[in-house]
């Protein structure tokens, strides 16, 4: 009962706190921390769910009309949380490493870009970039490339084991990027390393101004991944995963398609990343080859161990965590840095405004991360929220 | 037609011919393989499952050839085993192994799952039924949700068997059920293996050194010797034939527990 006025008093003023200092970082940070307390107090079923609902659903856009970076924030959030989930399927589940993940999201991506833009006329002749409506279809034609494509990752790798497969996924990731920066020639496909822009955007309902579109469009497939999520992972296809993870000639042996069931893994996987990448397209409006990095594999693969590999609310988290570090608390201090330096402020006698460009904590990015992640696996291996599996796993001695 | 026949199954393994032309066929009941340490008996289920594949020879089950078979196949067609060095799917719960032994008789699809359809839901709770069941049947049912690794030795050998039941065998392979368990234990068990033949119809291939637990269960035995069928009979044949004793006493001066491995 305390708890339960505990736990709505604290997402009200951390609520309030936004609106009244929409420019704070700190502030900012609170309201999310008072999100995953929401998650972990012991409150009834119905408080917890009407309370994220209303969190997110209405003060959340409401914190973005007073500072629409925040909403941006959000939304990225958003898409990696659901970049997470479908490699937690993949990694978590079906334990099989794969660190090229991104190439998914590539491929979705550019399946909008391409017919979304004036671009396709360089290939087709006339008639595009396609109306704004076709976008909707291309959530399920990205959905469907990306998936396909996760099968014809699968085939060759299917007889490959931790390091070997981790390598080969490492490969497939950087062909995919390879061939977006090369496929401008003899065809232009994919424009190179200039990238693709203008690419359409939906018509937004009601509307709506494109940032709290996008961020609802977000928020609907994330939980749409959710669902699809946990309902794979309560069925015999989750348990036929696990117990491939845990030991794949019993597996077989006791009835499990191996072939089919790891091909499925990473069918889903990807498919999720397929839909995000047409999503992540529209709301740019432009893409070009960085986007899909080796390094962002590498990020969305740490965001789910940092979470907890196979555990669902573990990845949501990770995500967060991640994003929020990257884009905001790093950034952030970066800022509040900057201010002091220009104020002309003095520590021990040193002038702030010596301190040369190179120790911006914005370029510390993926230092801090790095350190982060060494900390975790030293002192937390089995993630923020691990699955229950997992913590069974790294209960035994010697792993 | 047999219910299950192998004939002049070969396997060998570089310059090492663990199996040599070797015939087995079994139509209902219990069959014991025995023979001394490395005579080719865990092999010889390897390659009736799928596991290995065989050089030589056929093996058909209810006519159908298996050889070339996936094993996930063959677990379908209805012969499902246990391993001798016990395999379960240690961080997974004593249920949830049961649960992944019927994964070949499950005939829903992706779709099913992801709209949670009826016929979904109502799969899954007769499968956690059944699962119950079978629990209940090798005496574990207190131990449904407890964690497959931290079960105790006997229990696990026993948690395989459900596992393996799980399957809907016609035909189950057990290969040495009884390691490691007392003399009671193992009485035990081979009581609920005559059950599950009398209940179900159930054909059982039992490789096994314990020689009480052999004379006492089987109905015909067929002993194996560097990868060659050297006798096959019912146990009291079996036990009086000279080259089996020669086999296990003759050339390593040692009984047949004797000639174990440490
Ligand atoms: N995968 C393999 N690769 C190479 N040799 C193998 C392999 N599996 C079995 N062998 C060899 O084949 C022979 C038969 O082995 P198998 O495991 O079938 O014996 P077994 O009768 O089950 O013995 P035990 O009573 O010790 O279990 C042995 O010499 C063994 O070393
Ligand atoms: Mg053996």
């Amino acid at each position: 009962m305390i708890q339960a006025l505990l736990t709505v008093a604290l997402v009200v003023v951390s609520a309030l706190a936004v609106a009244k200092f929409p420019r704070s970082v700190l502030v900012f940070l609170l309201f999310q921390g008072s999100l995953v307390f929401v998650y972990r107090a012991q409150i009834p079923e119905w408080l917890r769910r009407s309370l994220l609902a209303v969190a997110l659903l209405v003060l959340m856009p409401a914190i973005g009309y007073f500072n629409g970076y925040y909403l941006e924030i959000a939304t990225q959030v958003g898409i990696f949380v659901a970049l997470a989930l479908g490699l937690n399927i993949v990694v978590g589940l079906a334990g099989l490493l794969d660190l090229g993940y991104v190439a998914f999201f590539a491929v979705g991506a550019y399946s909008w870009a391409i017919f979304g833009s004036p671009h396709a006329n360089v290939i087709f002749g006339g008639g595009f970039p396609l109306a704004g409506w076709w976008f909707y279809v291309f959530l399920l034609v990205g959905l469907g490339t990306a998936a396909i494509t996760g099968i014809l990752l699968g085939l060759p790798v299917l007889r490959l084991h931790g390091d070997y497969l981790a390598i080969v996924t490492l490969g497939f990731g950087e062909v995919i990027r390879v061939l977006a920066n090369n496929l401008d020639k003899p065809i232009n496909f994919t424009n190179g390393p200039k990238g693709i822009t203008p690419i359409s955007r939906p018509p937004a309902p009601f509307g709506l101004p494109y940032g709290e579109y996008f961020y609802f469009l977000v928020l609907l497939i994330v939980v749409a991944v959710v669902i699809v999520n946990r309902r794979l992972e309560d069925s015999h296809i989750g348990r036929a995963w696990e117990a491939i993870r845990e030991d794949e000639l019993a597996a077989r042996a006791m009835g499990v398609p191996l072939v089919r069931m790891k091909l499925m893994a990473f069918a889903c996987g990807a498919s999720f990343a397929g839909v995000m990448g047409v999503l992540f397209s529209a709301k740019q409006v432009f893409i070009n080859p960085e986007s899909f990095t080796f390094l962002e594999s590498i990020g969305v693969l740490a965001m789910v161990i940092l979470g907890g590999m196979g555990s669902i609310p573990g990845a949501v988290l990770g995500a967060t965590v991640v994003t929020v570090l990257n884009l905001q608390v790093l950034k952030g201090f970066s800022l509040w840095l900057n201010e002091l330096k220009n104020a002309g402020v003095t520590v021990l006698g040193y002038s702030l405004a010596d301190l040369p460009t190179q120790f911006e904590p914005a370029k510390y990015e993926r230092m801090v991360f790095g350190v982060i992640l060494v900390l975790m696996m030293i002192f937390r291996p089995q993630g923020i929220f691990p699955a229950r599996r997992r913590q069974r796993e790294l209960a035994q001695p010697g792993g | 037609m047999s219910l299950f026949e192998a004939r002049s199954v070969t396997k060998r393994f570089g310059g090492l011919t663990a199996l040599h032309g070797v015939d087995f066929a079994l139509e209902r009941g219990i069959a014991s393989i025995i023979g001394p340490n490395g005579a080719g008996k865990t092999t010889l289920f390897n390659i009736f499952t799928g596991l290995y594949a065989a050089d030589d020879g056929s093996v058909t089950f209810r006519g159908q050839p298996l050889l070339g078979l996936r094993p996930d196949q063959i677990t379908a067609l209805g012969i499902c085993r246990t391993f001798q060095n016990i395999r379960l799917f240690s961080n997974m719960t004593a249920i949830e192994n049961v649960l992944v032994g019927m994964n070949s008789r499950i005939a829903l699809g992706l779709w099913d799952v992801l709209s949670h359809s009826r016929s979904f839901r109502r799969t899954e709770s007769d499968l956690a039924a059944r699962a119950i069941g079978l629990l209940d049947r090798v005496g574990l049912q207190a131990n449904a949700n407890a964690v497959a690794r931290n079960l105790p030795y006997g229990d696990r050998r026993r948690l395989e068997l459900a596992r393996a039941l799980a399957a809907e065998p016609a035909l189950l392979l057990l290969d040495e059920p009884t390691a490691g368990m007392t003399q009671g234990e193992a009485g035990t068990l081979m009581r609920l293996l005559r059950g599950l033949v009398a209940d179900l119809g159930l054909a059982i291939i039992l490789i096994e050194h314990n020689m009480r637990v052999v004379m006492e269960v089987s109905d015909r035995v067929t002993v194996l010797d560097h990868g060659e069928k050297i006798a096959e009979g019912s146990p009291r044949e079996v036990q009086e034939n000279v080259r089996v004793i020669e086999a296990y006493l003759g050339t390593r001066g040692a009984g047949p527990r004797g000639a174990r491995r440490a």
